[in-house]
């Protein structure tokens, strides 16, 4: 029976068959008896009072349903979007809170602002009515950038937020910190800005809503990563339906990356017009809608020092950033530059005293909030663009300086709140040196130099805080709700499995990986175990995927679920072995006395808890079906090494990324060709940050100049290489899988070591982000006169 | 207006607007949903079906320039008892789809791409699949994919 633990072995996906066939079921190829459809009239204006809106014309279109508006919404009481997590300033105030309106009320605060919802027969009938509402702005001025919102004067975009900040946040030791920096042999300063990106799933969001009169239920069939959240929020605090009453299911989803948790107002309008109308409405997005409408990621400008002793050891370090929450605040924005962000800023290192200040800032921009690494990429930026640059100021090698300062005994109290469990930084960095060929690069160099080419090596050595998260921790940082994880194993008479998980997969393989943990714990195959995940009239409860904290916190949840199913085994095996409960042992599938060869194998305990004739019923309830919550006693601190070599044209500006290599620590793999393609992924959303993405917004008109693929460049399979990846292994300390998440290290750890890898080749202190063909050609020719 | 073609092998018609694009004729009227639809402006390929044995972008070409043409979707590249194409067998050997919506355009697109280039290399590959984004695997794996495809095709 031992071939039954896949654990650490790359089986193949058991979602493949349908995606490969066309057989997955997305949201929008969900179409109900009597389906109705919708468009929504959104702001072309990024800042302005909405004086009247006309629907008279639209109303009278073919196929027209209904119109609504933020004025039906408000009659109603609908209330506006919530914010689940309560930053509390320097000055021990609570952060400004400003109305999220479902649907402009008297006002649109960015472009693509909801401000009417038009239902109709077909989608283009409701496009083309949609485009009959006729509304009267009047436009205000309008800021889209984090240092001119603050500046004085500048338009305020809410009155309860006056000079546009929504909080000053600080954390870490202000007079250690400014003490160490005054007496320290060199301080590093670097300015920049960590560019706003967004996240682009290729399948755009989609809601399909309907409600059943006969007993005052909805469904909402929804693009999601955390269907229990969703409704949780509507329900709870801006519809006022009883929770039980509305099923909210995330049926297959076409990627997340943070941009698919939010509860966004789509949803909400859909679900409370569905009643209205009293038919189904699907909604969605056109492309151009997504870009102006799903939540963005990053946008911070941030000023960081390092201060170092003569030998390169770091003393102290200092950041201040101001952050964008765009035009409202999403469901999670105010954590993520906050509680995601400073916590990070120790890194791998041992630096004693770190200062971190932070204002969220509102722009009159989409909102932002957790995309791919959430904080944690825009942490791991400021400190290895600081700590490469240290290098080269000091005149130190880059892996070298890193070396003095890396944290080498656990448990490691930082000095920004957390404490890292376990991990081996020197081990990760050594082999990615190897693999990297670090010591080839001076040859490949000076090849490269001979066909007129600049080539450059950077390092980055990241550290993240996943399997969010410690509930009690998090509720006292603020955070609304709760961070656990459900599951259920339901063991069927035959002995196949069920389980059902409130972790929701959008592209990360859980029913293969989920399948595995629970076929080798109960030694049975995979195929005998399916996973049931993103419905709400399915499982009983759950906290969703995001933060990489599926397999730590959800599988967890399971193996709690199964440890209970192999108790309950344990006593069924024992009245039917005659034995003593406490000498029944239960491996490979198979449940024994100790010590004999008196056995049961699973699958018949499995029987006898369903066919409970010859059964211990004074003792023991039949059925073999368990539950389990699970919440986490520490974060995860997945870590690891990343090297990039790229090569520079400097006649026409292209850097080719020649070479990329990521060695992580994720603790221990159950599936290593999932945890690869995790990496690959987040790899190419990094390199995608640091050379080819960033949005872009008009300052002058506020304007979304990157609304579409034409002119938002994301990276396509001949911008990128292919990767060499490798692990290094130490088991995580606090959850029974040792593990530790693997779904963000890739877009957390690449944009610095691209960007140090660029301006090593050019031999330049710094270059901003996206660092495009013409950027690079002008910081590779700014020596030359025009 | 009425038009008529062959789906996968089945002819056939129905009555749809002038304006209807290929892609909405696909889906909504033939209710065939593995092609799908990622963006407005034809630049990321999810919905590549093969028009007349070519790789064509259903969202960008109306339902009534496919007047007679021989169509093939994503459920029409499996054998009738099943057997996934090579292209669609090498996808999952390889890991080449995460979330798999971009996947049956990539996968159809792979499959002209073989067509057409016999035995790629890596770059090859890469340049040909340059009208088709994924944003989950970083196309590490699909490159295996198509590479490993091409040798069984």
């Amino acid at each position: 029976m031992g071939d039954m633990n896949s654990i650490g072995v790359s089986v193949k996906r058991k979602e493949d068959y349908r995606f490969l066939t066309g057989a997955g079921t997305y949201t929008d190829d969900v179409t109900l008896p009597h389906q109705s459809y919708a468009a929504f009239v959104r702001s072309p204006h990024a800042h302005a009072k909405v004086k009247s809106i006309r629907k008279d014309k639209a109303l009278k279109a073919p196929g027209v349903v209904a119109i609504f508006t933020g004025e039906d919404l408000a009659a109603a009481k609908v209330g506006g979007l919530p914010c689940g997590w309560l930053i509390t300033d320097v000055n021990a105030q609570p952060m400004k809170e400003p109305a999220h309106p479902c649907m402009a009320q008297g006002k649109v605060c960015h472009i693509g602002d909801q401000v009417a919802v038009v239902i109709a027969e077909t989608y283009d009938q409701a496009r083309d009515a949609a485009e009959l509402v006729e509304v009267d702005y009047e436009v205000l001025p309008a800021v889209v950038d984090v240092v001119s919102a603050l500046k004085q004067g500048a338009p305020v975009i809410h009155d309860a937020a006056p000079g546009n900040s929504c909080y000053v946040w600080a954390l870490g030791d202000k007079g250690a910190v400014d003490k160490a920096m005054a007496a320290a042999a060199h301080v590093t300063k670097l300015e920049f800005v960590n560019n706003r990106l967004i996240p682009n799933a290729i399948e755009p969001r989609a809601v399909n809503a309907s409600y059943a009169r006969h007993d005052e239920s909805y469904t909402l069939y929804v693009a999601n990563q955390n269907p229990h959240v969703e409704r949780l929020l509507m329900t709870a605090f801006v519809l006022g339906l009883p929770e039980q009453k509305v099923r909210v299911i995330a049926p297959d989803v076409g990627g997340g990356f943070g941009s698919k948790i939010f509860l966004y107002a789509e949803d909400v309008v859909l679900t409370w017009a569905s009643k209205q109308v009293n038919r189904p409405i699907k909604w969605t997005a056109e492309r151009s809608e997504s870009f102006m409408s799903d939540a963005h990621g990053r946008d911070h400008v941030t000023t960081a020092e390092l201060a170092l002793d003569k030998d390169g050891k770091f003393l102290a370090m200092r950041v201040r950033t101001a952050a964008a929450m765009g035009a409202y605040l999403s469901t999670f924005a105010s954590s993520v530059p906050t509680i995601l962000y400073a916590t990070l800023l120790a890194g791998q290192y041992t630096t004693p005293a770190i200062y971190a200040e932070v204002t969220g800032v509102f722009t009159n921009t989409v909102p932002v909030d957790a995309y791919r690494g959430a904080g944690r990429p825009e942490a791991t930026y400021v400190v290895e663009r600081l700590v490469e640059t240290a290098a080269r100021e000091m005149k130190l090698d880059p892996a070298e300086i890193r070396r003095r300062n890396f944290i080498k005994t656990f448990p490691y109290q930082t000095p920004v709140a957390l404490q890292y469990d376990i991990g081996d930084y020197e081990a990760t960095l050594a082999e990615a040196m190897k693999i990297a060929d670090v010591a080839g690069f001076p040859a490949r160099r000076a090849e490269a130099a001979k066909r007129g080419k600049k080539r450059g090596l950077g390092y980055s050595c990241y550290i993240e805080a996943c399997g969010l998260a410690p509930s009690s921790i998090a509720g006292a940082l603020g955070a609304r709700a709760g961070l656990f994880e459900s599951g259920e194993v339901r063991v069927h008479p035959t002995g196949k499995v069920t389980v059902f998980t409130g972790s929701h997969s959008h592209g990360q393989g859980h029913e293969t990986t989920f399948a595995q943990v629970v076929a080798s714990r109960l030694g049975i195959p995979v195929d005998d175990v399916d996973v049931v995940h993103g419905d709400t009239g399915r499982i009983a409860f759950g906290m969703g995927t995001y933060g990489s904290r599926s397999l730590a916190v959800g599988g967890t949840a399971i193996v709690k679920a199964l440890d209970k199913v192999v108790n309950k085994g344990k006593k069924i095996a024992a009245h039917l072995l005659e034995a003593s409960d406490t000498d029944i042992e239960f491996k490979d599938g198979v449940f024994t006395v100790a010590g004999t060869d008196k056995a049961v194998p699973f699958g018949a305990v499995a029987l006898t808890a369903y066919v409970p004739h010859n059964y211990p019923h004074d003792k023991l309830e039949p059925g073999l079906n368990e539950q389990a919550f699970y919440d986490p006693t520490n974060f995860t601190f997945p870590a690891g090494s990343h090297i990039c070599e790229v090569e520079i044209d400097p006649d026409t500006g292209i850097t080719k990324v020649v070479n990329f290599t990521a060695v992580d620590d994720f603790g221990n793999i159950v599936n290593p060709m999932i945890v690869e393609g995790q990496v690959h992924g987040g790899l190419t959303q990094g390199i995608g940050q640091a050379l080819t993405e960033g949005c872009v917004y008009d300052k002058e008109s506020g304007q979304l100049m990157t609304g579409s693929y034409l002119d938002y460049c994301m990276p396509r399979a001949d911008d990128v290489p292919s990767y060499k990846v490798g692990t290094k292994v130490t088991a995580c300390t606090h959850n029974p899988l040792g593990v530790k998440g693997c779904g963000e290290a890739g877009a957390i750890g690449s944009p610095p070591a691209l960007i140090n890898a660029i301006t090593d080749a050019l031999g330049i202190r710094e270059i901003e982000m996206p660092a495009t063909p013409e950027r690079v050609w002008r910081a590779a020719n700014s020596n030359k006169k025009a | 207006m009425k038009i008529s073609m062959t789906v996968n092998g089945k002819p056939v018609s129905a009555e749809v607007e002038a304006r209807t694009l290929l892609v909405t004729f696909i889906r909504e009227n033939l209710r065939l949903t593995g092609t799908h639809v990622g963006c407005d402006t034809s630049q990321c390929g999810a919905c590549t079906i093969h028009l007349n044995g070519r790789a064509v972008k259903s969202c960008n070409i109306l339902a009534m320039q496919a007047e007679g043409a021989d169509i093939v979707t994503i459920e029409g590249l499996a054998k009738a008892d099943g057997t996934l194409h090579p292209m669609q067998e090498a996808f999952r050997e390889h890991h080449g789809l995460q979330c798999g919506f971009c996947t049956p355009g990539m996968v159809m697109s792979a499959v002209d791409l073989v067509k057409n280039h016999p035995n790629p290399s890596e770059e090859t590959i890469r340049a040909e699949l340059d009208g088709n984004l994924c944003r989950c695997t970083g196309y590490h794996n699909i490159v295996k994919a198509v590479k490993a495809a091409s040798a069984k095709m």
